[in-house]
């Protein structure tokens, strides 16, 4: 992806959002880039924990809109990965608090002053200010969809307002995909989603307790080392090598039956 | 093949429902409008040809970037 600054969206609440965008951050800061992983959900701040950095926060996004910081007091800089940092969402205010012109300056700010190469905003859920506070800055999207009802109808509502507002690189997560039951027939297949959402995909993440014991202890799994067994982590790991434009190959979470459309024909389909 | 047999997949009820809700959803339409565009269109074909009431079929469909309304009007041949 060209774009620098890039809005990790869904439309729906908890298909994984502020877990992409620490992954994926986190991945891309291992790879080399100089990340700030900005969070907008400003009063449900949560980025901070999933990352493990919550001890840490002093001055949030909220304090750089309103002057009360320079904006380079509130980047947290992450001790495992010392190109990653954190801009913090205010756990008090609200979302009245918002700006698009204020973001848009922060994130200018960002790259064109303090050197980021890259920066990923946590959207909140829902469609109002904070969603287009988080995306008017942003030039890129992920667009994270679980495979079901709800999500997948957010997320066409989500891609339409992404469409609008001229966010041309537009890439679709498949999230918590659970291969067992794709191959009997209960969940949607990753090319059904595509089929209906009509975006280009740039991941797909199994459902994996190991993202929820990560997120537990406030690791990253993306950070784990390259030995780790867990495919979600892998699968984060590979969405940052395709952001920065890498080929990777999508992983197959079944040897017998693959659910990618090219593997399904090889197999012989039904 | 044997899907005949089978009760039917989860996975393609949500497939089809999905694909009509969201048809709804991109033209902002709700079912009850398209209700009664489908009747009025009866109305105003019938005026130039006789049609079949029963036998009618108004719906959205994907044609590849864009959405199209699809009406399906059977005409009554008389000879």
């Amino acid at each position: 992806m060209n774009a620098k600054a890039i809005v990790v969206t869904s439309g729906k609440g908890g298909v994984g959002k502020t877990t992409t965008t620490a992954n994926v951050g986190a991945a891309l800061a291992k790879l080399g880039e100089k990340v700030c992983v900005v969070d907008t959900d400003v009063g449900l701040r949560n980025l901070d924990v999933v990352m493990g950095l919550e001890g840490r926060v002093v001055f949030d996004l909220i304090d750089v809109f309103e002057g009360r910081c320079k904006l380079r007091q509130a980047l947290i800089r992450d001790k495992r990965v010392d190109t990653l940092h954190l801009l913090a969402a205010s756990q008090t205010k609200d979302k009245s608090a918002l700006s698009e012109q204020r973001m848009q300056e922060t994130v200018k700010h960002l790259l064109e002053d303090e050197g980021f190469d890259r920066v990923v905003i946590d959207s909140p859920a829902g469609i109002e200010s904070g969603f287009r506070t988080a995306a008017s800055a942003a030039t890129g999207a992920l667009v994270v969809v679980n495979p079901e009802v709800s999500s997948v109808r957010d997320a066409d509502r989500i891609i339409g307002l992404l469409e609008a507002r001229e966010i041309t690189e537009v890439r679709l997560i498949v999230n918590r995909l659970r291969p067992a039951m794709v191959k009997r027939g209960d969940m949607l297949e990753v090319d059904d989603v595509l089929e209906i959402l009509g975006v280009k995909l740039i991941g797909i993440v199994p459902e994996d307790e190991h993202i929820l014991i990560s997120t537990n202890v406030g690791s990253p799994a993306s950070l784990d080392s390259a030995g780790s067994k867990s495919s979600a982590s892998q699968a984060f790991r590979n969405i940052a090598r395709r952001i920065r434009g890498d080929e990777v190959p999508y992983l197959q979470f079944d040897e017998k039956r693959g659910f990618m459309a090219g593997l399904r024909k090889l197999f012989g389909g039904a | 093949m044997f899907g005949f047999f089978r009760r039917r997949k989860s996975r393609d009820a949500l497939k089809e429902r999905l694909k009509l809700v969201l048809s709804y959803d991109r033209a902002k339409l709700t079912p009850g409008k398209m209700e009664e565009l489908k009747s009025e269109l009866l109305t105003v074909i019938g005026k130039y040809f006789p049609s079949d009431a029963e036998d009618y079929d108004v719906r959205f469909e994907q044609q590849g970037d864009r959405m199209v309304l699809v009406a399906n009007l059977p005409i009554k041949s008389k000879r």
